[in-house]
């Protein structure tokens, strides 16, 4: 059944009959839509020798049609695919199925047009390989509201003691100090993974990951701690609250601060959603944790779900198209959609709101970053951790019960 | 005709197309599935692992919950869907009478809306931010803070059981409706001409009398309980935690989502054989209780 409606669709038909294809998930039209775009303008040559033919499907059933597709060799030139494949070990993670673009691209003599960190954050979350194209490139931490910051005579919090401090005076004021979408249980994964990573380095999880540290080792524990310990901060209903109603929340001045990523400067320098204009709000990074052997710079960073080329269909098409990719998509979806990626600049760009100009520049000089908490494990330990989220920050379940579960997770699958 | 029917190698003839299309959709999935209980692995290959996923259901905390929670739901909701769908045929008998047509339909109504649209409403209905839902702004008119339904395991169970019986129990007043109808107008006439009132003459006459079909709407619901998954995957995806996981969820969890395609064939068998054992249990008792009659 699985396998007549994996042929039954067109994800492989057209593989290698001399089209780009790019299958894209649906969820995200941003890409797709920067690579149509590319290929009526800045790649017309390269899309009238190899058009550009694109494939949508949901980002749930990544995991299973990749898979599938792999296993048929039925994979398209180019692809969404699932994190934990493009890892060494996984089924996409090998030089003779994905293309390694480090090497590919350094041979195009395009490499350079890649941020160093844009890069850096790729190789970090799959194993070392430069094997997604950086189409997105989020860096992750607090955005604040800056007219409640001045009011109360607040600084942006360099260490968690003032954080909490920060956090008691927005309470004082009357407004939720952080507002969190519970719904999205990967958002108060970050948390816990940052904290870990402040305390303990940017190597802790793959040390539980690879069975050197346990997530209820005391100093983890503490550190998840911390974590479940910031309930009183997040306003009623967090626990099912939505990424729309959560941010409104942010942008409408009903909460002081919240954590999420980059891409949310769309809604910032949106006019409609964000009536107190893009001026009124600050970003920072995720505080230190004092005597922590992580650093306060160590910005988490992704680079938007993975886009990797099939190595048995590379040919010289491919190479041009990456070539051109490489060289014109960072201005292009900049230029068009306002949305930051890892390539360089090439071209001029319009007037950049002041934030996100000043996030630019942090991408800029960032050389080191760290990963998320589900990025070292498998399926089901990623699982257990989400599923467990907002039980730890509703008080349902404490520190060392929710380390114990994802712990039980990570044994089951080492 | 009857020299036709009698032909053993005609019926034979008759019947077998409808075997093999049944063999083919039904039977053949069922078998397969079973045997990939016996092997690990996922789309890329498999691997023969004995009896290894029959022994894991023993030691697997997270069925352990799953199954707790298929049971508890199963066990309310049946008997919550019967009592109230029951009661509603017996309203719609002996008070609405012959004008409960418009009132049936009404009742009936959410059982033909989708599930994910119910699962929303009564996501609206229980809200507590944003909005404040319909549900908190009662308890807030009496006083009461706002309680977060579904972020707490105990009551966002209380809304999935809720959500349930709303939707379902329209379908259980006309199938047992239908059931009660039947009844002879005389019989429950000359019980009342008798004496019987009320209580009485439900105890006496109607009980005995709907009994079958009570067994069988029994049968229907706990069927269709225990394999629960629509509305919870829409309402509450087993959060929080795993708390209103049933094992439904968990099965398909552990098989598209951890492509672990022979654990989850496993968790399909071991429903199957649940759904067998108390569907025979219950044909067991009514058969005993026919007899007895």
């Amino acid at each position: 059944m699985l396998a007549l409606a994996g042929c039954a669709d067109g994800g492989g038909e057209a593989a290698g009959n001399g089209t780009f294809d790019y299958l894209a998930p649906n969820e995200n039209a941003i890409i797709r839509d920067a690579m149509t775009f590319l290929s009526e303008n800045e790649c017309k040559a390269e899309n009238e020798a190899m058009p550009l033919e694109i494939e949508t499907l949901p980002q749930a059933d990544v995991n299973q049609r990749l898979v599938l597709l792999a296993s048929q060799n039925q994979l398209p030139t180019t692809f969404i695919a699932p994190t934990a494949e493009l890892r060494p070990g996984g089924q996409l993670g090998e030089d003779d199925i994905t293309v390694d673009l480090e090497a590919t691209l350094t041979e195009l003599g395009v490499y350079d047009n890649i941020l160093p960190a844009a890069a850096a954050a790729v190789k970090n979350v799959y194993g070392g390989r430069m094997v997604s194209m950086p189409y997105q490139f989020n860096i992750e931490g607090f955005f604040y509201n800056k007219a409640m910051f001045e009011e109360l005579g607040l600084e942006e919090p360099q260490t968690w003691d003032e954080f909490l401090d920060v956090a008691d005076a927005l309470e004082g004021s009357g407004v939720d100090a952080l507002t969190l979408p519970g719904s999205q249980s990967w958002i108060i994964l970050r948390y816990v993974g940052n904290s870990i990573f402040r305390e303990l380095g940017p190597d802790a999880l793959e040390k539980v990951a690879s069975g050197d540290a346990k997530l209820t080792d005391p100093e983890y524990v503490d550190a998840i701690e911390r974590i479940a310990d910031l309930q009183g901060y997040f306003g009623e209903g967090t626990s099912t609250m939505d990424m729309q109603t959560s941010t409104s929340q942010l942008l409408t001045g009903k909460a002081g601060m919240m954590y999420n990523g980059t891409w949310m400067l769309a809604d910032i320098n949106n006019a409609e959603l964000n009536p107190l204009g893009p001026d009124a709000f600050g970003f920072m990074p995720f505080p230190a944790v004092e005597g922590g052997k992580g650093d306060i710079n160590q910005y988490p960073a992704n680079t938007g779900a993975a886009t990797a080329f099939s190595a048995p269909l590379y040919n010289e098409g491919v190479g041009d198209w990456l070539t051109c990719i490489s060289e014109n998509y960072g201005s292009s979806v900049m230029n068009e959609q306002g949305v930051i990626s890892g390539f360089k600049l090439n071209q001029p760009v319009d007037e950049v709101p002041p934030l996100t100009g000043e996030i630019q520049d942090i991408m800029a000089e960032a050389t080191d970053t760290v990963t998320w908490f589900e990025v070292p494990f498998q399926p089901r330990a990623a699982a257990a951790a989400g599923e467990n989220a907002v039980p730890l920050i509703t008080g349902s379940m404490t520190a060392q019960e929710w380390a114990q579960v994802v712990q039980d997770a990570v044994d089951a699958e080492l | 005709m009857k020299s036709v029917l009698s032909d053993r190698k005609t019926i034979l003839l008759l019947l077998i197309p409808a075997l093999l299309f049944y063999t083919a959709v039904r039977l053949v999935p069922v078998f397969w599935s079973f045997g990939l209980s016996f092997f690990e692995g996922d789309l890329r290959g498999f691997d023969f692992v004995g009896a290894d996923n029959f022994v894991k259901l023993f030691n697997d905390k997270e069925l352990g919950q799953a199954l707790l929670m298929s049971g508890k739901y199963a066990f309310i909701v049946t008997i919550g869907q019967v009592v109230l769908g029951y009661l509603l045929a017996l309203f719609y008998i002996f008070v609405l009478r012959k004008s409960s047509a418009f009132i049936r339909a009404i009742i009936f109504f959410p059982t033909v809306l989708p599930t994910v649209a119910i699962a929303l409403l009564f996501k609206r209905f229980f809200e507590v931010a944003p909005q404040t839902g319909p549900v908190n702004a009662i308890l807030n008119g009496f006083g009461l803070p706002s309680i977060d339904w579904l972020g707490q395991a105990d009551s966002a169970f209380i809304v999935i059981v809720i959500m349930e019986l709303w939707s379902s129990m329209g379908f259980f007043a006309i199938l047992l409706y239908a059931g009660l109808i039947d009844i002879p107008e005389e019989l429950i006439e000359s019980a009342r001409l008798d004496g019987a009132t009320g209580f009485q003459l439900v105890k006496s006459i109607v009980l005995p009398l709907s009994l079958p079909v009570l067994l069988s709407a029994l049968i229907f619901s706990f069927n269709a309980t225990i394999k629960v998954f629509d509305s919870i995957y829409a309402l509450t995806l087993g959060g929080p935690g795993t708390s209103t996981q049933p094992l439904t969820l968990y099965m398909y969890k552990t098989t598209f989502s951890f492509q672990d395609y022979g654990y989850g064939s496993t968790l399909a068998l071991l429903l199957t054989v649940i759904c067998l054992v108390v569907t025979l249990a219950i044909f067991g008792s009514a058969r005993r209780d026919r007899t007895k009659a």
